[in-house]
């Protein structure tokens, strides 16, 4: 039976307006052969687990510069614990203080990606991490 | 023996070393595409004629500049977009600011601000104080202007969606402060069509913006002369991967839109024109940005004579503030930050620009900190001080290579807004995801070209080495919001609330009519009414819009 496709939540918390780097991984992804559904911007954590839930994925991705990260992550990784996806492989980037990482992966979030990192690697590190689980 | 035209040269004396040996890349191109010759000569630009195509400085099409004598009288302002916490943090870093040498201010205003949410609304959480200052009602511009006159600074403010209500707020400070609205200095960013396409903090749908955008415009050019009642910026739709010639196109195709509704609204071109400014990106490709600042003068004096018929020069001026390129800041190697603003500083200069922003090193971490900051405007400096760069106007004016590139830049700028007018107009093409699609597609295209190395980044996917973590990066104050909130509290119990609901309610009936905003929202805001309810009241009148093009 063929593998089925890795299923990525590319997610926009915050109110920030910064998509590109979003939509340039969320296209990266696709063009790799994932599955990939983009939030858009402006979402909040609730609304995230929701479609994370509904479209069953595999990956939630999120990208957030307006520096709530530290607010809203933890509400974003409960409300997965909740609904049952506690497995979901869970990245981020974008504006990320690096003391404020330790806490991120504290809290469940597998990798954090800074700016200039390659598309190339997040997809590798997606294809490599969704294997091993 | 000399060549007597570039296609001999070509032949006898390029040609033999290109056989011997391969150039560094098989072709040359800006970021916008153009590919690039060897060299540039005089047969290059033939159809050159130096009267119309550049003039003297401070004359039409100003493509040398929009003064006579550019930094030789003063140089560019240096203003450095600041804003985080509280209004007491922000006063704190704007007083520095001042005292370092800076010669305007720049408020960044929180997304609650600029959304039009109020700092104890749910969708501020985590919110406040970040990216910018948290203003809720007139108390807080209060504070954030304490031991500023108003009379002696201008202030540029990045607020677009709810910008009617932060002017209303400055206008009110000016009248406490005893500054008639008429010697008030500034912009209002006020240009909320980039927003649909790049930046992202629209609230109302397009017809109802524009409508408040024109309220502003029609305003200011009666009430407030001094001020820039539109900033038409093109600084975000490069950030959002734009290439130069797009951010130009979509940047004056919305300057068209703008100008157009103000013209439909009744007013004449040359009452309003010459307050409009722009703001604009220097990315790192030094020629093309050069080139790009010269042909987006010329082709918007061309379009507001040409096709606006306006008559005062000062209507034909496109004046603009440059912020160096914050995409292309990089968390690896952070100190190479430094020399990326640098060089677009530079471009910015020579390129024209009435004021500048310099990224700082550490923004690819976060809100930069006073240290990063004060190396930023230290680079302005040794530009504008040490290097005689400002001496002359336009110096790089007259070499064919910056000809060149600067009539390509114009004519492909052209094509665009051709196009976008074949659409119907900016608003239309934003409507059917057109402005959004190109920049999509450009942003990938450059992603691509540094993952395979046709773009090369330093300390990115070349010269990679290790690097020492940043000191002394800018903290929050997880206190802000409490103090933000108990502050809000605290003004809502003080006010008089019967005054806050009728001017409310006369606020929501001027936005069903067609009088103009302005008036409504100062009596709302002198009342203490918070930019949320304000915007609450807009937003039942005019609905509000989701995103048009995403993925």
């Amino acid at each position: 039976m063929p593998k089925r496709k890795i299923r990525v939540l590319i997610a926009k918390p915050g109110l920030d307006g910064h998509d590109r780097g979003a939509k340039v991984i969320a296209r990266a992804l696709r063009d790799a052969g994932m599955e990939v559904i983009y939030t858009g911007i402006r979402q909040t954590p609730e609304a995230i687990v929701a479609t994370a839930v509904q479209e069953d994925v595999d990956v939630v991705g999120m990208s957030i510069l307006s520096g709530a990260h530290l607010e809203l992550f933890p509400i974003v990784m409960e409300g997965l614990k909740n609904k049952g996806k506690a497995d979901t492989l869970v990245v981020a980037g974008g504006i990320i203080p690096e003391e404020d990482i330790p806490a991120m992966r504290q809290m469940g979030i597998k990798e954090i990606f800074s700016p200039g990192t390659p598309t190339s690697d997040i997809v590798e590190y997606i294809r490599r991490e969704s294997a091993a689980t | 023996m000399a060549s007597s035209s570039k296609q001999e040269w070509r032949k006898s004396t390029l040609a033999p070393i290109l056989e011997r040996f391969s150039e560094r890349q098989g072709k040359f191109e800006t970021t916008s595409g153009i590919e690039l010759d060897t060299v540039y000569v005089p047969e290059d630009l033939a159809d050159f004629d130096y009267a119309s195509q550049l003039g003297y400085p401070g004359e039409y099409p100003f493509t040398r500049g929009v003064q006579p004598n550019m930094y030789r009288g003063r140089l560019w302002t240096i203003r450095e977009y600041a804003g985080f916490g509280t209004a007491e943090d922000t006063n704190a870093r704007y007083k520095k600011l001042l005292a370092e040498g800076q010669t305007g201010l720049s408020v960044a205003f929180h997304l609650p601000t600029q959304i039009g949410y109020d700092s104890d609304h749910p969708l501020a959480r985590g919110e406040v104080g970040k990216v910018g200052v948290a203003i809720d009602t007139l108390r807080d511009m209060e504070i954030l202007f304490q031991d500023i006159p108003l009379d002696k600074v201008s202030t540029s403010m990045t607020i677009n969606a709810t910008a009617a209500i932060l002017l209303a707020m400055y206008i009110a400070l000016g009248r406490k402060q005893g500054v008639e609205a008429a010697r008030l200095n500034g912009t209002v960013q006020n240009d909320t069509l980039k927003d649909y396409i790049a930046r992202g903090t629209y609230i109302f749908p397009p017809r109802p913006s524009m409508r408040l955008i024109t309220d502003i415009i029609s305003y200011c050019a009666k009430n407030v002369p001094r001020w820039n009642s539109v900033s038409i910026s093109g600084y975000h739709i490069r950030e959002a991967g734009s290439t130069a010639v797009q951010e130009i196109a979509f940047t004056l195709a919305n300057g068209i839109a703008y100008v157009q509704a103000a013209i439909d609204a009744g007013l004449d071109v040359d009452s309003f024109a010459p307050r409009l400014s722009f703001f604009l990106n220097s990315h790192i490709n030094f020629f093309e940005e050069v080139a790009k600042f010269r042909a987006a003068r010329r082709l918007w004096a061309r379009i507001m004579r040409e096709r606006f018929g306006a008559k005062d020069e000062r209507s034909c001026m496109l004046r603009f503030h440059t912020q160096t390129a914050g995409v292309s800041l990089v968390a690896q190697q952070p100190l190479n930050n430094i020399i990326r603003a640098a060089l677009q500083a530079l471009a910015a200069t020579m390129g024209g620009t009435q004021s500048l922003h310099t990224d700082s090193y550490d923004e690819a971490y976060a809100t930069p900190s006073e240290d990063a900051v004060t190396i930023a405007v230290r680079t302005q400096q040794v530009i504008g001080y040490e290097s005689g760069i400002p001496d002359v106007v336009d110096p790089l004016g007259g070499s064919y290579y910056i000809e060149y590139l600067t009539d390509r830049i114009e004519r492909g700028a052209s094509e665009y807004i051709a196009r976008i007018d074949d659409l119907g107009g900016a608003v239309a093409g934003i409507e059917e995801g057109f402005q959004q699609r190109e920049i999509q597609d450009a942003s990938y295209k450059y992603q691509m070209m540094i993952e395979q190395g046709k773009q090369t980044i330093v300390g990115v996917n070349k010269f990679v080495s290790g690097y020492s973590k940043i000191a002394n990066m800018l903290r929050f104050d997880p206190e802000v919001e409490r103090k933000q909130k108990e502050r809000l509290a605290q003004v809502k119990q003080e006010r008089d609330s019967a005054r806050v609901k009728r001017a409310l309610e006369r606020l929501a009936d001027v936005a069903r009519s067609d009088e103009n905003t302005l008036p409504s929202l100062l009596e709302c805001v002198e009342a203490y009414a918070t930019v949320g309810e304000m915007t609450d009241t807009l937003r039942e009148v005019f609905g509000t819009q989701r995103e048009f093009l995403s993925f």
